[in-house]
């Protein structure tokens, strides 16, 4: 095994702890925004992981995937961030 | 071992560093607004790192564009989130005012409930 293995396996061990305290935060809430901030921290793990795969594999067929995971991140978070959001009215 | 070999070995490992203090952060913090900036601004460090390390693992700028073109439109949308996450937060009234050194926004609020 060259340095360049060990370097890969630290670093997704480094990135599975994380998204564990992802999910650790995501069962404890306690609020639902707590939640949706970490719906946007797996989206952006998810998109760490697979650009790590591909630094592996030396392949880029995976890029088009990270876009489209790093987009649909954005967009999904925001709309249940605005979605979540308290209006005026709503108060009564 | 290559040059970018080197590369991608320095910027992996930091960048996924960057991930995990974050998450810690996110675990750790005492409230909602410290936990989404202690997930918000170092997963962006980490991503962006992460990504610049596998760029040298691939063929040629041309084929490492995709990577560019995340890293820059994470840039673009995390302060959206948090500012949008900050303001709901707020308006859910699970800002805690015991926390908040300064507060711009009931200023405005009392402003905009006068009109």
């Amino acid at each position: 095994m060259s340095i360049l293995d060990h370097v890969y396996t630290a670093t997704f061990v480094m990135l599975s702890l994380a998204a564990l305290f992802t999910v650790l935060r995501l069962v404890r809430g306690p609020t639902v925004l707590d939640r949706i901030v970490c719906l946007n921290a797996v989206s952006v793990l998810v998109v760490s992981f697979i650009a790590v795969e591909a630094a592996v594999r030396a392949d880029t067929a995976y890029f088009g995937l990270l876009v489209t995971i790093a987009l649909l991140g954005f967009v999904g978070t925001l709309t249940a961030a605005r979605f979540a959001e308290r209006r005026a009215h709503d108060r009564g | 071992m290559t040059a970018a070999d080197w590369v991608t070995a320095v910027l992996l490992p930091v960048g996924a560093l960057f991930t995990l203090v974050g998450t810690i952060g996110l675990v750790r913090f005492p409230t909602l607004l410290t936990r989404m900036h202690a997930a918000t601004k170092p997963d962006t460090v980490g991503l962006a790192l992460i990504l610049l390390g596998t760029a040298f693992q691939v063929s040629g700028p041309r084929a490492a564009a995709p990577l560019i073109l995340v890293v820059l439109f994470q840039f673009v949308t995390v302060p959206v989130l948090a500012q949008t996450l900050g303001r709901v937060a707020y308006s859910r009234g699970e800002a805690n005012p015991e926390y908040l050194v300064v507060d711009e926004l009931a200023e405005g609020v009392r402003e905009a409930d006068r009109d």
